[in-house]
């Protein structure tokens, strides 16, 4: 065990500039999301600009800040394999919003009998 | 991660290596610390709550027939006599992401037995933190007076209300554990707890600056959290 530990010390710290580096971009990534609101971008540029800026910030933080990237694949495959589940979660749900809303729209409004 | 070197045991880099360390008939998580692999996990289970939020914040909002409150304005900031839109918000995700990457240089000169850095850095991540459920709870109080209900608003659909308290608190919460478990892991850096291996009262572990590293995964966790926070709620 004082082994595995002595050479996770040595694996696990890396120079100050990558940090440095990858806290500069969250500060730009940030900053250029805040943008989007700023110019008040509307329809397809916006929501892909803002999906962009949060994926990029999330992979940053996660890859460098949590250690991710020097992790070995036993770990990162545990942790990330589960997020398909709720992407596909978000599908599922997107396809039920819109049939709720049509469902609603017509009933409301329409007055479907 | 290829120059890692564990007694008695041949690592592999890459999916071969997950294959082997899987099939080990050991630990499976070579050279991981078990306090931080069980960080992981419960990262990992945080992350299904917050995700069933936020889907049902856009279920919510996709279903709804009746106009959604538009962020932009509900958010803004009166300054000088001018409105600024999000202006709070985007002081507030400034701040977290300040105190992340402090917390980011806390671990590393926590592993490089840098007392004293680590202890201010540690200490810097809390005060940032402070500052942010500060910010929160003034911009709670501010909806709150401008009739901000979790069962109706003035703005538009009466969901509104109560997915912002709702997303809103519950990450607050977490904000706030970190920050009361940041000030008490300052105090045992200065007191020199990893340096002498003392033993914790939470757990009967050994003091090691691996607890650093492992507060530091729940820090981020949140800053990563309030990153989908601030895109889905604040900017869609």
């Amino acid at each position: 065990m004082e082994e595995i530990k002595k050479k996770e010390e040595q694996t696990s710290t890396h120079k100050i500039g990558i940090y440095l580096w990858i806290w500069g971009l969250l500060f730009v990534l940030s900053f250029f999301s805040y943008m989007v609101d700023w110019y008040n971008f509307q329809g397809l540029l916006r929501w892909s600009l803002i999906l962009f800026f949060m994926f990029l910030k999330a992979g940053l933080i996660m890859a460098f800040f949590m250690h991710l990237f020097w992790e070995r694949y036993a770990l990162v495959n545990v942790l990330l394999w589960p997020m398909t589940a709720i992407a596909c979660f978000v599908a599922l749900m997107v396809a039920e919003g819109k049939y709720t809303l049509f469902t609603r729209l017509f009933y409301f409004f329409v007055g479907g009998q | 991660m290829s120059e890692q070197k564990i007694a008695d045991y041949d690592l592999k880099p890459g999916f071969k290596g997950m294959a082997t360390d899987t099939g080990s008939d050991q630990t499976m998580f070579k050279g991981v610390h078990w306090g931080k692999a069980m960080m992981w996990i419960f990262l990992l289970s945080d992350t299904f709550v917050f995700s069933c939020f936020l889907i049902s914040y856009m279920k919510g909002r996709a279903s709804t027939p009746i106009e959604w409150p538009y962020p932009s304005e509900v958010f803004a900031l009166e300054v000088f006599g001018v409105s600024v839109p999000l202006l709070l918000i985007a002081i507030m995700t400034f701040v977290l992401i300040t105190s992340s990457g402090t917390m980011a240089l806390a671990v590393k000169y926590g592993y490089e037995k840098n007392r004293k850095m680590c202890g201010w850095l540690v200490l810097a991540t809390a005060i940032g933190g402070l500052t942010f459920v500060g910010m929160q709870a003034f911009e709670w109080s501010k909806l709150i007076h401008e009739g901000v209900r979790p069962w109706e608003n003035p703005f538009g659909a009466a969901q509104f209300g109560s997915f912002f308290f709702m997303i809103t608190g519950f990450h607050g919460t977490h904000v706030s554990i970190g920050v009361i478990f940041l000030f008490i892991y300052a105090y045992k850096v200065f007191a020199g707890h990893y340096d002498t291996g003392k033993r914790g009262w939470f757990t009967s572990m050994k003091g090691d600056y691996v607890e650093i590293e492992i507060l530091g995964l729940y820090w981020h966790f949140v800053d990563l959290v309030w990153v989908f926070i601030f895109a889905f709620f604040y900017l869609w």
